[in-house]
């Protein structure tokens, strides 16, 4: 509860910052916010399963870990906004305060004890990234990627709205409980009520998530909304989306696996295929993460979709594999496209990256930890995500989703590895990149922490 | 204690030489590599062969799943980790005459590679096994990736993705069976021996592990990618391709795929024991068109792996044996043939038969190092190549008669390769590259005397090596048989 307090009221003296002259308080002022909220939420551990707003909304260890996750990811993000602030035009202060309000969303979403809850949170974090993927003011794709993704946006989140009405209407309730105990008890005699509109609700969620194939929206908005917030939404937004997937159907919907999960299962096999091998035919470094992003949303919903024990350690160890290592690729990628710029744009591509190594050993070798993670190498973090998502879907013997899995992951390789070759063996001269010290600090510790749970994942289970 | 000590030593080294830089890398990774040597051979003077697994460590990895980081040695292993420390030192020395650029990296890369392939071969928890299986690839990868040949890009990036696909299949493999064990599930090695499976169960679990090491060795069909990545990479990583990393697929095999899956065995054995005398023959044939030395050795030594893969499906004691000793052999031939092959390269700037001939006038060491090692590979009586191949053979006979007779061509077949090779390289009148041609140094000696010395060694004496594997496969044969 005290990450959601501290970081609503922070959030607005963020805002009240911004009048002041000197803009160079705001970010550290932003990353100490963001250490207060890390703290409050830690304040919570001990207390078991907490209830809050009359039961609307749950504290407990799972969705604390969830929003250190998301708060740890966050940090780093801020962090590397460090000099996007040289830019006349730009509002830090507005930028800031908006990510803290989006992080309030993402708590919501993954604490939400009530469907009421999930919606709100759903909205809150959305408005927030609207805004923020139109922040490239000046440029007409970022523009065209904020109208796409509200305007569709706007219509998911109705669609699920809808649903969350069905649900009541079956249910007679809102509350995750009042859902869960109306499904026990009438599992017999299926009510089509209440399937509709699960599968509103669920339409609506994985929009946000991006998997196919709601995923349309995705290569656009990543590719025009500013890189550091294309990093936000590839991993903020998806660890919260997921964390609320895993609530509602590990919790209410239990019972009625059966009827959710061929569904699931087709939508999951499709998003593996849709993400993967479309990246394979990306020229830019920066679409292919968006069409890998579709591709881990892929891997998460495998997960979800077996839904045994494993599930849950499967969904946190993944995102949080997932997250580090989006986050050091977007932090790469972000000094080396302004490095490299074309006619005063960022050049995202994968040319960008030649011959990165020679001058920029620690760029390259910061690019190769997260690529590695992200293609799931063993000694990477990313590994044992992949591992504990494919067991899962092992012990419930998902055979032709594990064959389609491996496959993909195969194909996963080929693109990652792309720019690793590019990095380290293409022909290319890039000066050395200039790089603030704490900006150097952060992916040094997000690349040393994915190999360091990628040698010792039981660290992660011990610290929960 | 000193299996955490052979896994540790070299990726220490590595780091260090990451952080030193500079001409005296290579000392460094020679020093550290020669360190991980006297350690193994401590362990083999304190190995005990009737004992089982040995020196033996455990560390609770994930508790909640039953996954420890635990490894001992066994005959098996032992053999193959004496292997490999073995010819580490000699590779890193076989380089130098040559000057890498970013040494640094190019040394602690090849020290990775050495702790991955120690951790494979003593791994007793399945997904260790597996870690090491695939982090051997990530080094070797990056060695032959930025300092191989012009179309190193292409080819590299095939066996990459080729080696990891079949792997993935065999992580399946590995976690079907991890839930398959009763109870609390454990990953240890040898949980997964006592599993009672089905003969359906059994023959997809064969295939997903067959596929992994089929194309890690590579068997054919699988080779595709073997040739040209020999070929592209530098010599030191075909060096590590051949010499130790194609042993993994093997070692695989016999550690795995053999007493977990007896009745997959019962099903496919056959199956698979056909495709590897298809690829001794197969590689014979196509080596005797090569024109390129090191493609040329490159098929021999697909042709080579074909049969010791033949005599580990026959699952008699003779195959079993032969197999690894062979294993043993085939390393050391293989490394010094690689290493001729780059000397002759480094002088005369050609590793094609046409534009060579003569050498033999002006280079007497040269010449006799690399008839031994030759020999060694054609398999004459008194060396190395001999015992293994004749252990094989006589496997793969009380296996068939047939499937013998085919297989037994490699040793005439592979004399006709070898020998032509010798003869348009080292014989006839010296050729205008060939022309200058100096004799060997005091470092590539002392690469070349090591692995002369183990030639003959082998050859005559055979027992120390077989004596020490001996209960060890007696021990895998209790399970097939079971």
């Amino acid at each position: 509860m005290y990450p959601i307090v501290l970081l609503s009221v922070l959030g607005i003296v963020v805002l009240y910052l911004g009048f002041l002259k000197s803009k160079s308080i705001l970010l550290p002022a932003t990353l100490l916010f963001l250490v207060v909220a890390m703290i409050g939420n830690f304040f919570e551990w001990n207390d078991g399963e907490l209830l809050y707003f009359k039961g609307m909304f749950a504290v407990n260890k799972l969705t604390l870990t969830f929003n250190a996750i998301v708060l740890f990811s966050a940090f780093m993000i801020v962090a590397m906004t460090q000099g996007f602030q040289d830019n006349e035009e730009a509002q830090p202060a507005e930028y800031f305060a908006l990510m803290l309000f989006s992080l309030v969303g993402a708590f919501m979403m993954i604490g939400f004890e009530n469907l009421i809850m999930l919606f709100l949170g759903v909205e809150i974090l959305s408005v927030a990234m609207y805004v923020l993927t139109g922040s490239d003011k000046r440029n007409l794709r970022s523009n065209e990627a904020a109208l796409k993704y509200f305007l569709m946006g706007a219509f998911a989140t109705g669609i699920m709205l809808f649903g969350i009405a069905l649900l009541y209407g079956a249910s007679g309730s809102f509350s995750l409980n009042g859902i869960e105990s109306f499904v026990t008890l009438n599992q017999r005699s299926p009510s089509y009520l209440l399937y509709a509109g699960l599968l509103l609700v669920l339409i609506g969620m994985l929009f946000k998530v991006s998997a196919a194939p709601f995923h349309f929206w995705t290569p656009d908005v990543y590719d025009g909304a500013p890189s550091i917030f294309t990093a936000f939404m590839a991993t903020i937004v998806k660890t919260a989306g997921f964390a609320a997937l895993f609530r509602l159907l590990s919790h209410s919907f239990s019972g009625i696996y059966d009827f959710w999960w061929p569904t699931l299962s087709i939508l999951t096999v499709l998003t593996l295929l849709v993400g993967n091998i479309i990246a394979v035919y990306q020229d830019s470094f920066k679409r292919m993460l968006a069409y890998s992003s579709i591709s881990h949303a892929g891997y998460l919903l495998i997960a979800l979709t077996s839904m045994t024990k494993q599930t849950e350690n499967a969904i946190l160890f993944y995102s949080m594999a997932y997250s580090f290592a989006t986050i050091c690729a977007f932090g790469v990628l972000i000094p080396v496209a302004r490095e490299k710029s074309l006619e005063g744009r960022p050049n995202e591509s994968y040319e960008a990256f030649n011959g990165l190594a020679k001058n920029n050993p620690l760029l390259a070798f910061v690019l190769t930890v997260s690529m590695l993670s992200l293609a799931g190498i063993p000694l990477t973090a990313g590994f044992w995500g992949k591992f504990f998502v494919f067991s899962s879907a092992v012990e419930r013997e998902l055979v032709w989703m594990i064959i389609v899995a491996v496959l993909m992951s195969a194909v996963g390789i080929y693109y990652y590895f792309r720019v690793i070759m590019a990095a380290y063996m293409k022909e290319g001269d890039t000066a050395t990149i200039r790089i603030a010290p704490f900006y150097k600090i952060v992916l040094i510790a997000a690349t040393l922490l994915t190999i360091l749970f990628g040698l010792a994942p039981g660290l992660f289970e011990a610290a929960m | 204690m000193l299996t955490i000590l052979l896994v540790l030593i070299p990726i220490v080294t590595g780091l260090l030489a990451l952080s030193v830089g500079g001409r005296t890398v290579r000392q460094l990774a020679l020093l550290g590599a020669l360190a991980e040597l006297v350690t193994a051979v401590v362990a083999w003077t304190q190995f005990d062969p009737a004992a089982g697994t040995q020196f033996g460590f455990k560390y609770t990895w994930i508790a909640s799943a039953g996954i420890s980081f635990s490894a001992g040695i066994d005959g098996i292993s032992l053999l193959l980790v004496l292997l490999t420390t073995f010819l580490t030192p000699l590779i890193i020395l076989s380089t130098f005459g040559y000057d890498y650029k970013n040494s640094s990296a190019f040394y602690a890369l090849i020290l990775f590679m050495e702790a991955a392939l120690v951790g494979v071969f003593t791994a007793t928890d399945v997904f260790l096994f597996y870690l090491f299986f695939e982090a051997a690839l990530i080094p070797v990868y990056f060695l032959a990736a930025v300092w191989g040949g012009e179309n190193r890009l292409k080819v590299t990036f095939k066996f990459f993705v080729y080696t990891i696909f079949g792997s993935l299949f065999m992580l399946v493999a590995l976690v079907y069976l991890y839930f398959q064990t009763p109870g609390e599930h454990t990953s240890e090695i040898t949980a997964l021996y006592d599993l009672i499976l089905d003969a359906k169960t059994q023959s997809w679990v064969f295939w997903g592990l067959f596929i992994a090491f089929a194309i890690k060795m590579p068997l054919f069909p699988f080779h595709t990618w073997q040739p040209d990545t020999y070929t592209e990479s530098p010599t030191p990583a075909t060096m590590l391709l051949s010499g130790i990393m194609l042993k993994m697929g093997v070692y695989g095999l016999i550690r795995l795929l053999l007493p977990i899956v007896p009745l997959g065995l019962a099903q496919w054995g056959e199956v698979a024991i056909v495709l590897s005398v298809i690829g001794i023959v197969y590689g014979s044939i196509i080596a005797i068109q090569q024109r390129d030395m090191k493609r040329l050795i490159a098929y021999s030594s697909f042709a080579h792996v074909g049969l010791m893969a033949a005599g580990v499906f026959s699952t008699t004691l003779n195959g079993l044996q032969g197999a690894l000793i062979q294993m043993l052999a085939h390393g050391i031939n293989v490394v010094g043939m690689f290493f001729i092959v780059e000397i002759i390269y480094s002088r005369t700037k050609s590793r094609y038969l046409d534009h060579l001939g003569g050498i033999t006038q002006k280079t007497p060491h040269l010449t006799v190092y690399f008839m031994i090692l030759l020999l060694g590979s054609v398999a004459l009586p008194l060396t190395n190549g001999f015992v293994g191949e004749f252990l094989l053979l006589a496997g793969v006979f009380e296996y068939n008669n047939w499937l013998g007779a085919v297989a037994g061509l490699t040793i005439i077949l592979g004399a006709v390769y070898l020998l032509r090779m010798f003869q348009k390289a080292m014989f006839g009148a010296p050729s205008a590259a060939s022309e200058s041609f100096k004799d060997l140094t005091v470092s590539e000696r002392a690469v070349l005397i090591p692995l002369a010395i183990m030639v003959f060694w082998i050859g005559i004496y055979p027992s120390t090596f077989l004596k020490m594997t001996e209960p060890a496969v007696h021990q895998i044969l209790r399970f097939i048989n079971s």
